[in-house]
């Protein structure tokens, strides 16, 4: 072949300055993500506002210094905005600031542990049934089809009331249950998708078992959609706690939670819209951080959009 | 698993040392669907190949060229696919019907394979270092570090420039040529004794598709591989190959060793696949010839020879009589009645 070695080195050199405008050592994909989600400032915004109500979940201690119902006179109820009070007091006479914070625990542990199981499951059910097909997935995809009928608001009514004195757990465990379908079908169809791809039959090729295919060739090809649906699915199931507590059948009083302040505020907030507003606006705050970080992830999950 | 050598084959039991490295005999592959007719994709495909041979399988798109290589490693999809007949052996051992998992040694170990585009064929999302280092990892449990090293080594025996920095790159930030470099180093890393390689420059232009093809054959000399060579480009093989295999609508319609074909063919359809090609060997006057009509539909295979609706030199015989695959002096195999006429040069008698 004449092809000779001079193109070999023009190849060589576009390749090389290609290489030396990207630089830099890169360690993974997550490695790469965090690079570019660091340079975006919706993901700073989202973070921010975020590691804020995560720290009002944790820690509350640091913002005020009464504990949940507690210091509570009932002679200020519902009165506005005063000194040492800023958001005023709610219908039992409790500093509505110091409520507000500890309404953030029960509301972000919800939302996430309900995401996260919602997950698990989408990810285990949705990889079987995509990567094998066949009968397990026509058994996963009934299973699917039962769950995704059930109505989510009367369901989870009729579950709630039929338990009367369910905490935390048991809320985060009936929303798992009316909640993982969607990310399912997502992931199935997207593992379905990617599983035709070249790259996974040549991997077959080059000697890679079933557990490799799926988890290092297939999920993180496939997971970005469902990733991005569980972020905003966070936002959505904290919604959806304040639904059923606004309802009356999520959590009940002592529990301290933005629901169960919503669902108060309903009766007076053309009088007295403080005791909806702030709650509402940290809700709010939290739900779309949820959603935006969700957005900025998945850009930076695919090296392609880079 | 253990370290072996791959060339004693002590942890592969049965193994015939003598046997022919990979052996395809008679091979039938069909695909089924509910609601057409079965499409037979190979029909009776037989090859071997041995250490250091390179034998390239010749023949338009839809002649079942892919599909047997894909057959021989089990990757074929069952349902659709069915393999309806013949035996793949590797050293004697049959690799038809076998598990999963005993395949698994096989492929990528002793038998690997390059597939035609290499932006598609590798991981978008996995660095091309750690894509060749999970070949370490699966096979011999190498750990992280060293096969990250031995990766990085491969990438410069392949000629990857600035392999040690590029080591951690997608796919997708490479140009063409150096991404089937990655392929090819992948597939060359556990200095398997088979390599397929289905179309391995097509996805390239032909400068690079010239440098893609050294690189085959130099890695091939260097680790006295045998190269299986997939291709529809008559111009691709010719330097490389020992011999070559010609299929049409999933039959070998003849082989024979690259020169003696070329010089020669004894079959109609090589006769009209090389005067389809400008060469610069042979001075000819006028214009290329194109073969006339269309490969047929494997749903409905022309009865008898299967190429004759399209052969010059047909007569009443090859419409109903199925010609065999029968040797015609040299080592070369011709599926033709009249090979011997073909072989002679004579002009298509053309009734």
């Amino acid at each position: 072949m004449s092809s000779g070695p001079h193109t070999e080195t023009a190849e060589a050199a576009a390749t090389a300055t290609a290489g030396g405008a990207v630089g830099g050592r890169r360690a993974s994909l997550w490695g790469d993500a965090w690079l570019e989600l660091r340079r975006r400032p919706v993901f700073w915004l989202a973070a921010v506002m975020l590691a804020f109500m995560v720290l009002l979940a944790c820690v509350p201690s640091l913002f005020t210094s009464l504990g949940p119902n507690r210091g509570c006179v009932l002679a200020h109820s519902k009165d506005g905005t005063g000194p040492g009070h800023p958001f005023g007091f709610d219908t039992q006479g409790c500093d509505l600031w110091s409520q507000v914070i500890h309404g953030a625990r029960p509301t972000i542990l919800i939302g996430l542990a309900v995401t996260v199981g919602s997950l698990v499951i989408s990810i285990i059910f949705g990889t079987l049934a995509g990567y094998y097909g066949g009968l397990l997935d026509a058994l996963i995809a009934r299973v699917t089809d039962i769950f995704f009928g059930l109505p989510f608001v009367l369901g989870a009514t009729v579950i709630l009331v039929a338990f009367p004195d369910h905490g935390v757990g048991a809320m985060c465990l009936v929303l798992v249950v009316l909640g993982w379908t969607t990310m399912t079908r997502i992931m199935r169809s997207q593992v379905i998708s990617v599983k035709t791809m070249d790259y996974v039959r040549a991997a077959r090729a080059l000697g890679a078992g079933d557990l490799r295919i799926m988890f290092r060739h297939i999920l993180p090809n496939a997971i970005a959609p469902v990733f991005v649906v569980s972020m905003l699915n966070v936002g959505q199931v904290i919604a959806y706690e304040a639904t059923l507590d606004y309802l009356g059948v999520g959590l009940q009083y002592p529990t301290v939670s933005w629901g169960l302040q919503l669902n108060v505020a309903q009766d007076y907030f053309t009088d007295f819209p403080h005791l909806l507003v702030f709650p509402a606006v940290f809700l709010s705050v939290t739900v779309l951080s949820f959603i935006m970080l969700g957005d900025v992830l998945r850009d930076a999950l695919d090296p392609r959009l880079r | 698993m253990t370290e072996t050598d791959v060339r004693t084959g002590d942890d592969l039991p049965g193994a015939d040392p003598e046997a022919p490295l990979l052996e395809v005999r008679d091979l039938h592959v069909e695909f089924r669907s509910r609601t057409s007719p079965p499409v037979h994709a190979v029909n009776g495909l037989s090859y071997s190949v041995g250490r250091g041979e390179t034998l390239a399988i010749l023949g338009e798109s839809g002649s079942g060229k892919s599909v047997s290589a894909q057959a021989v490693l089990g990757l074929l999809a069952t349902p659709p696919a069915r393999i309806t007949g013949g035996e793949i052996r590797y050293r004697g051992l049959d690799l038809l019907g076998r598990k999963d998992r005993w395949l698994r040694k096989i492929r990528g170990r002793r038998v690997a394979m390059i597939f035609q585009d290499a932006l598609t064929a590798l991981n978008p999302v996995v660095g091309v270092a750690d894509q060749i280092a999970e070949m370490y990892r699966v096979h011999e449990r190498t750990g992280r570090r060293e096969a990250r090293a031995r990766a990085i080594e491969l990438m410069e025996r392949v000629r990857i420039p600035a392999a040690a920095r590029r080591a951690d790159d997608y796919p997708h930030q490479f140009s063409g040529g150096m991404r089937q470099r990655v392929m090819i180093a992948m597939a060359l890393a556990l200095r398997p004794d088979v390599l397929i390689a289905d179309e391995p420059t097509t996805a390239l232009d032909v400068t690079v598709q010239a440098q893609i093809m050294k690189l085959l054959a130099e890695s091939q000399a260097e680790l006295d591989t045998a190269l299986i060579l997939i291709t529809h480009d008559l111009g691709v093989v010719a330097d490389v190959a020992d011999r070559i295999v010609v299929m049409y609508a999933g039959s070998v319609m003849e082989q024979a060793p690259v020169i003696d074909l070329y010089a020669r063919p004894a079959h109609p359809y090589t006769e009209g696949l090389l005067a389809a090609v400008p060469r610069v060997d042979r001075t000819t006057t006028g214009r290329l010839t194109p073969i006339t009509g269309a490969p047929p539909n494997l749903a409905a295979i022309p009865s008898g020879c299967p190429f004759h609706p399209r052969c010059p030199r047909a007569r009443d015989r090859c419409a109903t009589e199925r010609p065999e695959l029968r040797a015609v002096g040299n080592g070369r195999l011709s599926a033709c009645h009249y090979a011997e006429e073909v072989l002679a040069g004579e002009e298509a008698a053309g009734d």
